[in-house]
């Protein structure tokens, strides 16, 4: 189960034509699937397309009505090898993933299939995650569209657009029997809009009419000869056919007046910050009505030579905005001028930065700086020589002030407690290379912990320490590696490359029994029941198979002592081949979305309940903030006593703690002070609870009066 | 970069009417900002306007700084373009969960004087960074205060935190109500009411917390005293606090407070509690001991300086003096106030039933601290022994204080006090105090605020266990290079800096840059 339930989100999926849909860009996207009459979708979860999968994850009973298969494909590369379903079948497929981190574990189906090309319409929806709050390396879908010569539609970013889009794709990809990328960006993904829902459609053919009918043609399949005459046909038949397409249906969109000296083109998905940056300068309404002539690229490739061409007659400067580098369309517009004998001046990272996301004001001074050098005059007097307001404040201090808030471990987090003892092991047996993984447990890099020096993607952190394999060493290598990532490809290329090479090093299996970092979806190893998938399969039996001899199982992470020892044994013995430590315990924010709920109504329904969480003696805490050292936790944190004799401030704990125990343990086997303490509180007490508890105060009682009434008592002590 | 501030003026034939409003909204993952965001989208398309919220969400909201962005017009018939992430100098209402956030904002520049109102709760979230340090690493929340005022047209801070705990419910609630009672959206406050109740969940609390938050931000509820959150409490003098217990120690109380009395007026407030501590830590006679030696450096003081060696030594004599023995922790978890505290704290009500567990973990230091001195140095001295009895005593041990036996065992200890006197750890501590303490007044006459600082180095020992060893080490580091600055004029100020640099990280690696830099000083 995902962490958000999105039953509210399902029902819109029902609506039916002329009805409106209110919400996220990916619902609608969702949306316009069904629309399309889609025979199948899968895809591998992950910002900003989690949603996507979550949606359909929970929609399985629309899903059966209509007749679509969905899965939630082990990886980025199983989801696209799956739109093999549609290269002899006439049935349309999706999959979706994150891009580019997911494209490039894709791209070996992805070539593969665009070497045979399709004959049902084949869309592949990359949510693009670059700039700001991104949590992948930058680059560009944009060049695996040219590499394999597939169609890359880049929208302009609301809902009605992007619908389209879809609709666009999947008729663009049939006719020219290529798979289509749409690529949707973080912001458009998430965003919050409307557009006027059509019926949902029955595939004309679904996934069980192909069984009964099975069809091949060797012709599509991807060896000799027929690989050769791919690639010929890619040129020859299918490039062509795309460009009409795009050119007859108008894909792309011109705005503004149709004659003008200056112009500016765009990726669809630039658009929005266009018209802002135009609005600012006082050359567009609200509306988008500009001034400035504008040619938008929903489809960003193949780009359309005749169309760009007109668009450039007449022209003396022409602004090219493209986010990302390198500037393939820039250049390809470049070449196309070039070669047509043109005048027109092209530009565009002249003006704008060549790296890094168009932010608005980049976008105003880039916009602003290319019409001031080639069409003042459209700029209004104000905008040419501005007067100066003011000199605004000076932030300069500020910035030594504000502390940075990079992501972090949520409250109570079970992955916490394994770095605590990773760095406790550190204390005793000195620093050791570490490996890391994608995943939540990535935070480790961050402060308080500081571990882990790489990280080289999904499921290859033991296999990016597999270098460091010497009999000469002195110490071995530590690597860690998510249960997401394990099943996505770590099972073979982390395990079994370490079992097979009889690497030497120590792999830890963070085990939090989601895939907690995309939003908590269901995997081979989770432990809750699943409707629709086969759950609960252990990573222990897995790691087994796969020829592992040295395995510890710790069952609760929070336990730091045990944690260490584990740590401390996989890195001490005398014993050879990989040292597998899988440390499990459930990802707390996903685990208390699931028990509180229940826990609370528990409660009130009188039941007898037992609530933990933790604190801090502030006369005891001497406020060296070791224990924040090992800690990070959001829940632990810093309070000023209203005492002069203090100088600095304790620790405390707020009211968002969950009791994990994590503090307790720390200060246990960090031998680190007396000062935290759980309290449990037993709700709805039994009778013998309520006994032991009038007796136990009553002795109680009895000893502190004696002491206190021998001793001087101060009110506020 | 094009000037923020220009006015950027509409093309030509829009109305007023058609001017699109934004509004960015920062906050600290786990907040409830994608909430708050639904609900203003809500609003706004309640009153006829057309409304479009973004935000990035992922792995960014994992307690990271993030940001929900929402622009709206007014519903012409025709679609507006809004943008998709908020620009600099372009944004009308910007609403911080955090008062750093708030900073954060300005920083980037998404609050200008001529059009921002800023709104932000003045609570502090610290961050990782502000916590690991030994000392106090936070983040200053005046110079935020200061420059928001400044940076904003209108500026709106009050602690939202607070409003939406009092009311049990989170953050967005008053956050939305401070909005409303800001009026700077053209909206009526029912309109937010009933954005609130059509969310479904939690309704009763969020509106109480947004009705608080809103008749705040108007002005209606004037602040609660006491709440200028961001100053630190001054010391300024309390009534003498109340005392009660047995008539004969209350005899000696008195004739101690007398001696408080008597002490120039500067001094005095600090000799008091510190009184109060090592009276409370030990007895009567251990005050006396406290006053004796504070008196030595009041000797010393003269009101032209403001008594500050006298204020240094009052209240690093009570620190020294009340060392965090296995004694003292035991007594501290035994009191009948500290129960008390508990209960409130976890806020536990009538009919539930409270557990408390202590960790603790004893190794062979503690134990031999509370051995008599003779036996203690004796284990001490024998590496061997000492390291067979380590064997069995340390490891971790939680004890439940609620239970009979474990509040017995630590009642025990904590009754040990009457030996204090005679055990190890009290003989180490008062060689180490004696050494200290005469070190900075030898200084005095001489170099009076060199004396003051060598004091005020006591600040550098806390922690238990290896935590308290590197902090002796960080203090005999510190006080070493009282050799190399011998008879330099700004010894005190280097001490000083010392002292800061200790406190800086765990290891004292800061420290040990700042020795380097005192060595090359040269005689």
């Amino acid at each position: 189960m995902a962490e958000r339930s999105f039953a509210k989100e399902v029902e819109k999926l029902r609506l039916g034509a002329g009805e409106e849909f209110a919400g996220e860009g990916i619902l609608a996207i969702t949306k316009a699937l069904l629309q399309c009459g889609v025979g199948y979708v899968g895809g591998y979860q992950g910002a900003p397309i989690s949603h996507l999968m979550d949606v359909l994850a929970d929609a399985q009973d629309i899903l059966g009505e209509l007749g679509v298969h969905f899965e939630a494909s082990a990886s980025e590369a199983t989801a696209t090898a799956m739109l093999a379903a549609s290269v002899h079948y006439p049935i349309r497929g999706a999959a979706t993933f994150k891009s580019t981190v997911g494209t490039n574990v894709a791209s070996d189906a992805l070539a593969n299939l665009a070497s045979g090309g399709v004959t049902g319409g084949a869309l592949i929806i990359v949510g693009e995650d670059y700039g700001e709050g991104s949590s992948i390396m930058q680059e560009r879908s944009h060049a695996f569209a040219m590499k394999s010569q597939v169609w890359l539609l880049d929208p302009r970013p609301n809902l009605p657009s992007i619908v389209k889009a879809v609709e666009d794709g999947f008729e663009l990809s049939e006719v020219s029997n290529t798979p289509v990328m749409l690529q949707v960006r973080i912001r458009c993904c998430h965003v919050h809009g409307h557009f006027i829902a059509k019926d949902n459609k029955r595939p004309p053919m679904s996934v069980a009419d192909a069984l009964s009918a099975p069809r091949r043609d060797t012709g599509r399949i991807v060896l000799p000869p027929a690989s050769f005459l791919h690639e010929k046909e890619k040129v020859a038949k299918r490039w062509p056919a795309a460009v009409d397409f795009i050119k007859s249906r108008k894909i792309n969109e011109l705005f503004g007046p149709d004659h003008g000296s200056v112009g500016i083109v765009m990726q669809g998905g630039m658009y929005n910050s266009v018209i802002r940056a135009l609005q600012r300068l006082g050359l567009a309404d609200t509306y988008g009505d500009t001034d400035v002539p504008v040619y938008v690229l929903n489809a960003v490739y193949p780009l359309v030579d005749d169309e760009f061409l007109s668009f450039c007659e007449g022209k003396q400067a022409v602004l090219v905005v493209e986010e990302g580098q390198p500037n393939y369309i820039e250049q390809a517009f470049a070449a196309m001028l070039h070669k047509a004998g043109r005048g027109t001046k092209l530009v565009g990272k002249e003006h704008l930065p060549m790296a890094g996301e168009y932010t608005g004001q980049v976008m105003l001074d880039g916009i602003g700086s290319f019409l001031h050098a080639n069409a003042p005059h459209l700029l209004p007097g104000e905008v040419r020589a501005p007067n100066k307001l003011g000199e605004g404040v000076d932030t300069a201090d500020l910035i030594n002030v504000v502390p940075g808030r990079p992501p972090g471990f949520c409250i109570g987090c079970p992955e916490r407690p394994i770095f605590a003892a990773t760095k406790l092991v550190e204390q005793e047996l000195g620093k050791h290379h570490i490996a890391s993984d994608i995943g939540c447990h990535l935070f480790s890099i961050m402060p308080p912990f500081e571990l882990g020096a790489t990280t080289m993607g999904y499921g290859l952190g033991p296999a990016s320490a597999s270098a460091f394999n010497s009999p000469d060493a002195k110490r071995r290598s530590i690597s860690f590696v998510g249960d997401g990532g394990f099943w996505h490809n770590g099972l073979t290329s982390s395990i079994g490359n370490a079992v097979f090479n009889k690497n030497d090093g120590v792999i830890v299996i963070v085990d939090n029994f989601y895939s907690a970092a995309t939003g908590g979806q269901d995997i081979l190893s989770s432990r809750a029941s699943n409707r629709t998938k086969s759950t609960k399969h252990p990573i222990d039996e897995a790691v087994k198979g796969m020829g592992v001899k040295w395995l510890r199982h710790i069952d609760r992470t929070y336990d730091v002592g045990k944690m260490r020892a584990a740590l401390r044994d996989a890195l001490t013995t005398e014993e050879k081949g990989p040292k597998v430590i899988v440390a499990s315990s459930e990802c707390m924010l996903n685990r208390q979305r699931r028990e509180k709920p229940l826990v609370d109504k528990a409660i009130k329904g009188g039941e007898r309940v037992v609530k933990p969480k933790f604190g801090v003696d502030e006369d005891i805490c001497t406020g060296d903030h070791a224990c924040m050292r090992l800690s990070g936790c959001p829940s632990l944190s810093v309070k000023s006593l209203d005492d002069p004799l203090r100088d600095d401030p304790v620790a405390a704990i707020d009211q968002n703690c969950v009791g994990c125990g994590n503090c307790g343990e720390v200060a246990d086997a960090a031998v680190l002070c007396p000062s935290f303490y759980r309290a449990d509180v037993v709700h709805n007490p039994g009778r013998w609870d309520r006994f032991l508890e009038s007796a136990r105060r009553a002795v109680i009682g009895l000893l502190q009066r004696r002491r206190e009434s021998r001793r001087l008592m101060f009110a506020d002590a | 970069m094009l000037d923020q501030t220009s006015p950027l003026r509409p093309k030509s034939g829009a109305h007023d009417d058609e001017r699109v409003i934004k509004l960015a909204v920062l906050a600290v993952g786990g907040q409830g900002g994608g909430v708050l965001a639904d609900w203003i989208t809500d609003v706004a398309e309640r009153n006829g306007y057309i409304a479009q919220s973004t935000s990035v969400a992922g792995v960014a909201q994992r307690t990271g700084a993030t940001i929900y962005y929402i622009e709206m017009a007014r519903d012409t018939g025709r679609l507006p373009v809004f943008a998709l992430s908020p620009s600099q100098g372009d944004v009308d209402i910007l609403i911080a969960a955090e008062l750093m956030e708030a900073g954060r904002a300005i920083i980037r520049g998404f609050v200008t004087p001529e059009r921002t109102t800023l709104i932000t709760s003045s609570h502090r979230i610290a961050a990782v960074s502000e916590k690991i340090e030994p000392g106090d690493g936070r983040a200053s929340s005046e110079k935020v205060h200061a420059t928001a005022q400044a940076a904003s047209k209108r500026f709106i801070a009050f602690d939202m935190e607070k409003i939406a705990a009092e009311n049990g419910t989170m953050i967005s609630a008053s956050l939305l109500g401070a909005l409303a009672g800001a009026d700077a959206l053209p909206f009526t406050r029912e309109s937010y009411e009933q954005a609130i109740g059509a969310g479904g969940r939690g309704v009763k609390a969020s509106l109480a917390a947004f009705g608080a938050a809103c008749d705040r931000a108007r002005g209606v509820v004037a602040a609660p005293a006491g709440e200028k959150a961001a100053e630190p409490a001054d010391a300024s003098p309390k009534p003498t606090a109340k005392v009660s217990g047995p008539e004969t120690l209350l005899k000696g109380w008195q004739e101690l407070a007398g001696r408080v009395a008597a002490l120039p007026e500067s001094p005095r407030d600090m000799a008091e509690r510190g009184l109060k501590k090592v009276v409370d830590y030990q007895d009567i006679a251990y005050g006396r001991e406290y006053l004796d030696r504070l008196d030595r450096a009041v000797a010393l003081d003269d009101a032209a300086r403001g008594y500050a060696l006298s204020i240094a030594a009052a209240k690093h004599l009570a620190n020294a003096m009340c060392y965090d023995d296995m004694i003292r922790v035991a007594d501290l978890k035994t009191r009948s106030t500290r129960n008390k505290r508990v209960r409130k704290e976890v806020g536990v009500k009538d009919g539930s039933v409270l557990q408390v567990t202590e960790y603790f973990h004893p190794r062979i230091e503690e134990f031999c601290g509370t051995l008599p001195a003779g036996l203690g140095s004796y284990i001490e001295s024998r590496p061997k022994l000492a390291a067979f009895l380590d064997r069995r005593i340390n490891r971790g041990r939680h004890i439940r204080t609620d239970s009979f036996s474990g509040f017995a065992m630590l009642w025990f200890i904590g009754g040990l006090r009457r030996w204090r006197r005679r055990l190890l750890r009290h003989r180490i501590e008062v060689e180490h105090l004696e050494r200290w303490y005469e070190l900075a007044l030898a200084h005095a006459r001489d170099n009076y605020t060199l004396a003051t600082e060598i004091l005020n180095c006591r600040r550098l020992i806390k922690g238990y266990s290896d935590t308290h060893a590197r902090a002796q080490s960080k203090f005999d580091r510190v006080l070493s290079a009282l050799a190399m600055l011998k008879g330099r004029e700004d010894a005190a100020d280097w001490i000083r800096r010392l002292r800061e640099a200790a406190l800086k990280d765990e290891k004292g690696d800061m420290l040990d840059g700042a020795l380097k830099t005192v060595a090359t000083l040269g005689g």
